[in-house]
């Protein structure tokens, strides 16, 4: 399957998809025109609805359910764009951001039509440089040609966008920490509910959605939410952009319609494990999804549904691939010290737990392991996600906390052999 | 399904409970009997569901959730466990995750003993733990004050102090700063965590991360003995518990009294005690001797006083009585009047408001009207200064939507908060107030403010320099409001329960007129005796004094050389009478008398005192007076009989009793009433019934001075040069330093800069370093009252104000 939805542009014309003259040669703003030409916001709405969009964010909430969240009565209304990526693996929102950044502020412009918003936010990740520069130098463009502003393209809708840089906290992507960390303040996650849709930034009615989310609501707008619900499996329709990396022979952004099996997105569209290693394992949507092995999930289908029925998820589109040479407590050790670092530190199981079990694996790691860390590590991770079940229960706040028992309960159920191996004949790093 | 409109029905583990609509559920199953642990949660202040100790699970459609309690509301239905095995494994986990990172110095920490993590690790705690790495250091506790220390390693970073600073007290000093398992608490760089309120925060701290510098390795909670009492630094009267060890008041915690303090207290409150414990408090009755004094027996320094008091019939006046017991301003009060037979008695000292205006405006406004008062009108002292815990009130009122208009001469610490400040010059406080009731000009909008629904005016004087009337004044236009209520702002003590004690010249005790003819037959019936007419009040009884017409004067607990506005008036006073003094301290004052007397203080004995409300609550005793010390009306009682009259004052309950009898809005009240539960919180005496109707409120306020000479703002500040404040080491230094405050406008036409010198003379005068103030109003000098460098200067209008040059300059 070869439908391009988000990535077409980019891909014909590499040297200058990111301006305005390229994006308008090649049928940018035409949504735009038509909407604010021939629709009423409501009209714009229901085609996201008919859609059938599901967040790109992580969590995979249908988009249009979630803009009906919105209180009828209370304005004004805020919309964010979370542009905050920084999941380790995941970097399928930068492209978007650097190479067709006109996609997505004519996103915003829809759906802020939409949604009746007269201010919108992107909030970029702080180590994002390059691609906050082009979205700002986009909005400028838009701005200059009318598409941003007041009275855009005279129909009398109005909208302001801003670009606000993140400090490198992970935690920033949580939508609430975000709106925390966009009013000023520490990038802590609040207490839900209240949420964004009824008090977000401000206090205010808020929509926050994913870079990739909005920018493919043009297409929605100039083919029809049906053409894109005709897209791929039903309960997953539509293009998704999965961010492959570890050991395949061809790490890189790719656009595919859900739906395919991981054997096709591993072997097929990233071409297999070099050197011609044995597959150990892949993380199916970033580091805190738990992992899928070979025996038991090549077979999947690459959909939100049926990954979530085998315990893990799409999360945020980051495919990690480990071959057979993986030390996976290293890896598990990884993954948990760069949760253990961005844990925001409000909450007890997370703030202690996360670094308790990054200490338990680093022992374990360097030999120092004890027969009974297993089961500690365990306990531990039972008592920040209890029962450690799928989708997590939390004694946390927010999911951050939980997402760092994913490796260890992947690690423990594919691996324990390998664990114990560490604990009983010592360290195998130095 | 509950059945009353304002509650619910919820399941508590299997029993079914009803509780208010809207609770949290961590509160309403504390109020319904079933515990739940937590650290984070401060019932008053707003959940942030931080520590995760108080997860309780509840059903859903989707099967059985963990949830914190204390960020959940009841809903009717709502099925609720608080200790299933899956809420406790959470809990376990929460202590456990608590200590990994916790010292265990347990036995060396302040808190240890009184501890929630100490008690709760025992009850919902695992048995032992498993961390074996090396714990999170921090160099040892920190000083973030000059009163508080702060130990990083103890703190689990619960957010209550810094919540508390933010949310409640409105100066955010403390932090969180950094992130995940480097989270700590701290102070900003060169900004000490210089609160009012400080010591709330070690308070509430659910471990020992934050102490009280003045308290540190003092005790071990269970070697102390606690009463309640209220806090008398101010006539707010926020509830206390006063806890001693060894017959030594050492530390003083705030008590929860819904109607007033909700628990809170300023630094001053807190830390006050410590003047009990003073080197050169008076413990034994002195007579003076060439410069100094002697010490004496009772009976000498009592027979020598009664008889110059007896020499001299009825030229003795009376002062003071503000700082005592209701008790011992009902014997003052008898003392004088029935025994001594003068009119001649003030418990203020030209420094407060009108008797019959502070004891008796209607209708009285409650602090607690402040909380549904759709506007507040403040038009008086800066609360953060002179009625900190008052301050805390109206803050959270105004935070909750009340609009708050303050009109003050400079910035106060409210102005952030309120929905419109006024600055005027002192003097032209009636020409601003007719501007406002009639809503001129930018005006307007704070009038409209002040036009819709209840509203609070909290008056008194701005600043001592600006007159009583002035006070009066703006209640009479808050009168012509639809629906307000008036607070009268005096700070001193027990003033209000003085007045009530018939403590000045106008009234007679209960809140009478001394011209109530009924009421003086029944007093004097009683008393044997009563002097006619209305006496002298304090400035003309100094007057009196300095001129010989009054021989001698008897001070209960009075400063005035300190407290009066015109200090040479005070000091002339009494170096020409003859003066008995009642005192805790050789003071500027009673440094002049012939006899100290040495009185009992907070938590030496008991009593009776009447918050500035009208609400009477009880003081409770913890240890002995020291040395010789006794109650004032004891001492009274012995000065009666040496003049040869029976007080009957011999037990404080008789005493209540009596002036339960005598004093019309104190009828019926009884001594016990204090001490069960719906007293506990305190009794507000009504004003109803009172006779005659004391309204003292005149309606044109013609009472401009306005002058071309720069106007004088002469304010109290928290901690000023007082005799409490001094004989406190740990307050002591935190005396702002003396400055005479200009707008820089001002500065600059006479052209100087801050740190520059200037001579200001008032009654006297004093020289002092500018400080600039943009937020003063122009044409102003700002004067802090009552500093050892400023207490020459004298309350008046306006100064004349020179720049002292530099030699050669
Ligand atoms: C710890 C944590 C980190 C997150 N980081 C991101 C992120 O970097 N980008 C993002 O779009 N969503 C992130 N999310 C999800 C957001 O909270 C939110 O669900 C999402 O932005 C909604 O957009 P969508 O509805 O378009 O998916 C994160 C969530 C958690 C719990
Ligand atoms: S789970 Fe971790 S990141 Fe989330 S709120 Fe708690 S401490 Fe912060
Ligand atoms: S008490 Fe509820 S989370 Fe701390």
């Amino acid at each position: 399957m070869t439908e391009r939805i988000l990535t077409a542009r980019m891909e014909a014309h590499p040297a200058d998809s990111h301006t305005l003259a390229r994006y308008e040669a090649t049928g940018g703003y035409t949504a735009l025109r038509k909407a604010l030409g021939e629709m009423s916001p409501a009209d714009v709405a229901a085609e996201v609805k008919a859609s059938n969009l599901r967040g790109r964010g992580g969590a995979g909430f249908p988009t249009g359910v979630k803009w009906g969240f919105l209180p009828e009565d209370l304005r004004p209304r805020y919309l964010v764009v979370n542009a905050d990526e920084s999941e380790p693996g995941t970097f399928k929102d930068r492209i978007l951001l650097e190479r067709d950044p006109h996609q997505l502020v004519e996103g915003i412009a829809l759906a802020s039509y939409a949604l009746d918003v007269h201010h919108a936010f992107v909030y970029v990740r702080g180590e994002y440089p390059k691609p906050a520069r082009r979205l700002q130098r986009a909005v400028d463009e838009a701005y200059e040609a009318g598409y941003l502003g007041t009275n855009i393209l005279g129909s009398g809708f109005d909208l302001e966008v801003t670009i606000h840089l993140g400090a490198g906290a992970y935690i920033c992507g949580e939508e609430t920490a975000l709106l925390n960390s966009l009013e000023g303040r520490r990038g802590e996650p609040r207490i839900k509910p209240p949420f964004p849709a009824v008090a977000g930034l401000y206090a205010k009615p808020t929509i926050v959605n994913n870079v990739e989310t909005i920018s493919t609501v043009p297409w929605i707008v100039a083919h029809g939410g049906r053409a894109y619900a005709a897209i791929g499996p039903e309960r997953s329709c539509g293009t998704r952009l999965f961010s492959l990396s570890g050991h395949v022979n061809r790490p890189g952004d790719y656009e595919i319609v859900m739906g395919m099996t991981w054997r096709d997105l591993i072997f097929d569209v990233g071409g297999g494990i070099p050197d011609g290693k044995a597959l150990k394992a892949w993380i199916p949507g970033g580091a805190s999804a738990p992992w899928f092995v070979p025996d038991e999930h090549l077979d999947t289908f690459v959909t939100i549904d049926d990954c979530a029925a085998a315990g893990s998820m799409l999360g945020s589109g980051a495919v990690v691939v480990m071959d057979e040479t993986t030390d996976v407590v290293a890896a598990a050790h990884r993954i948990v010290k760069f949760f253990a670092h961005e844990s925001c530190g409000q909450c007890t199981p997370c703030r202690e737990g996360t670094t308790w079990m990054e200490r338990i694996l680093w022992r374990i790691l360097h030999g120092e392991g004890r027969p009974a860390d297993l089961d500690l590590l365990l306990d531990v991770a039972d008592n920040i996600s209890p029962g450690l079940r799928w989708p997590p229960a939390m004694t946390t706040i927010c999911p951050l906390g939980p997402s760092a028992v994913s490796p260890i309960t992947s690690i423990m159920r594919y691996f324990r052999d390998e664990v114990e191996a560490k604990i009983t004949r010592g360290a195998t790093v130095g | 399904m509950a059945d009353a409109p304002d509650q619910v029905s919820i399941t508590l583990d299997g029993r079914v409970v009803e509780v208010p609509r809207g609770a949290l559920l961590i509160a309403a199953a504390i109020e319904a009997g079933t515990y739940i642990p937590h650290f984070c949660w401060h019932p008053r202040m707003k959940p942030v569901g931080m520590c995760r100790m108080c997860l309780v699970e509840i059903d859903t459609p989707r099967g059985k959730m963990l949830t914190t309690s204390c960020t959940t509301p009841v809903a009717d239905g709502m099925v609720v466990e608080t200790s299933s095995p899956v809420v406790k494994k959470a809990q376990e986990g929460v202590i456990e995750f608590l200590l990994i990172n916790h010292p265990l110095d347990c036995p060396v920490c302040d808190k240890g003993g009184e501890c929630p993590l100490q008690d709760q690790t025992l009850a919902y705690g695992p048995g032992d733990g498993r961390f074996v790495e090396e714990k999170r250091h921090y160099p040892k506790p920190i000083p973030i004050s000059d009163l508080v220390a702060l130990d990083r390693e103890r703190c689990i970073l619960c957010a209550r102090c810094t919540r508390f600073s933010e949310e409640i007290s409105g100066d955010p000093l403390i932090e969180f700063v950094d992130r995940g398992n480097h989270v700590e608490v701290n102070t900003f760089p060169n900004h000490p965590f210089t609160s009012y309120f400080s010591g709330n925060t070690v308070q509430i701290c659910p471990v020992g991360a934050l102490t009280a510098r003045p308290y540190r390795f003092r005790a071990r909670p269970w070697d102390l003995e606690a009463v309640e009492a209220v806090s008398t630094v101010d006539s707010v009267h926020s509830k206390v518990s006063l806890e001693a060890s060894m017959n030594e008041i050492v530390r003083i915690s705030g008590v929860d009294c819904d109607p007033t303090n909700q628990g809170w207290l300023s630094d001053k409150d807190r830390f006050v005690y410590e003047h009990l414990l003073a080197d050169d408090r008076v413990v034994v009755p002195l007579i003076a001797n060439g410069d100094g004094f002697r010490e004496a027996s009772w009976g000498e320094a009592v027979g020598l006083a009664a008889s110059r008091l007896a020499d001299l019939g009825g030229a003795v006046a009376g002062l003071g009585g503000a700082r005592s017991t209701n008790e011992d301003a009902y014997v003052f009060s008898r003392f004088l009047r029935g025994v001594v037979g003068t009119p001649h008695l003030d418990a203020q000292l030209d420094d407060g408001l009108a008797p019959e205006f502070a004891a008796a405006v209607e209708p009285r406004a409650l602090i607690d009207d402040l909380d549904d008062a759709d506007a507040i009108l403040l038009w008086g002292p800066d609360l953060k200064e002179e009625l900190p815990v008052l301050y805390l009130r109206v803050r959270k009122a105004a935070t909750a939507g009340a609009k708050l208009v303050v009109v003050h001469p400079r910035r106060t610490g409210l102005d952030d908060v309120a929905a419109h400040t006024i600055r005027y010059r002192p003097g032209e406080g009636p020409a601003l107030l007719r501007r406002l009731a009639a809503g001129e000009g930018d005006l307007a909008e704070a009038r409209d403010a002040l036009g819709a629904g209840k509203v609070v005016a909290l008056v008194g004087r701005p600043g001592l320099a600006e007159p009583a009337e002035l006070a009066e004044a703006v209640a009479a236009f808050a009168l012509t409001l639809d629906d307000a209520r008036i607070l009268p702002l005096v700070r001193r003590g027990n003033v209000f329960g003085a007045l009530d004690m018939g403590l000045a010249p106008t009234l007679l005790p209960g809140r009478v007129s001394v011209d109530d003819a009924e009421r003086r037959r029944a007093l004097a019936a009683r008393w044997g005796s009563l002097p006619d007419g209305v006496g002298m009040g304090a400035t003309d009884i100094l007057e009196a004094a300095a001129s010989g017409r009054i021989g001698a004067l008897v001070l209960l607990g009075v400063d005035p050389v300190r407290d009066h506005p015109r200090p040479d008036l005070a000091r002339r006073a009494l170096e020409r009478a003859f003066v008995v003094a009642l005192d805790l301290f050789v003071t500027d004052s009673t440094r002049h008398a012939d006899v100290v007397l040495p009185v009992a203080g907070l938590g030496e004995i008991q009593g009776t005192v009447t918050n500035l409300e009208g609400r009477v609550q009880k003081l409770n005793r913890v240890v002995p007076p020291p040395g010789q010390a006794r109650p004032a009306w004891s001492i009274l009682d012995d000065l009666a009989a040496a003049l040869g009259s029976e007080l009957e004052a011999d037990a404080v309950e008789k005493i209540f009793e009596e002036l339960a009898t005598l004093a019309p809005a104190y009828e019926g009240l009884t001594w016990d009433r204090f001490d069960w539960a719906e007293g506990r919180d305190g009794v507000v005496v009504p004003l109803e019934g009172v006779t005659p109707p004391l309204r003292h409120v005149p309606s044109d306020p013609g009472l401009a001075v306005v002058s071309e000479r720069p106007a004088l703002h002469l304010a109290r500040v928290l901690y000023d040069d007082g005799v409490l404040v001094r004989h406190c080491p740990s307050l002591a230094s935190l005396a702002p330093e003396a400055a005479a405050h200009l707008h820089p406008r001002d500065a600059s036409v006479l052209a100087v800069r801050e740190g520059d010198r200037v001579r200001l003379e008032g009654v006297g005068v004093v020289e002092l370093p500018v400080v600039l103030d943009p937020t003063l109003a122009e044409g102003t000098v700002y004067v802090p009252f009552n500093l050892a460098e400023t207490a020459a200067l004298g309350a008046v209008p306006s100064v004349r104000i020179d720049v002292v040059r530099e030699a050669g300059s």
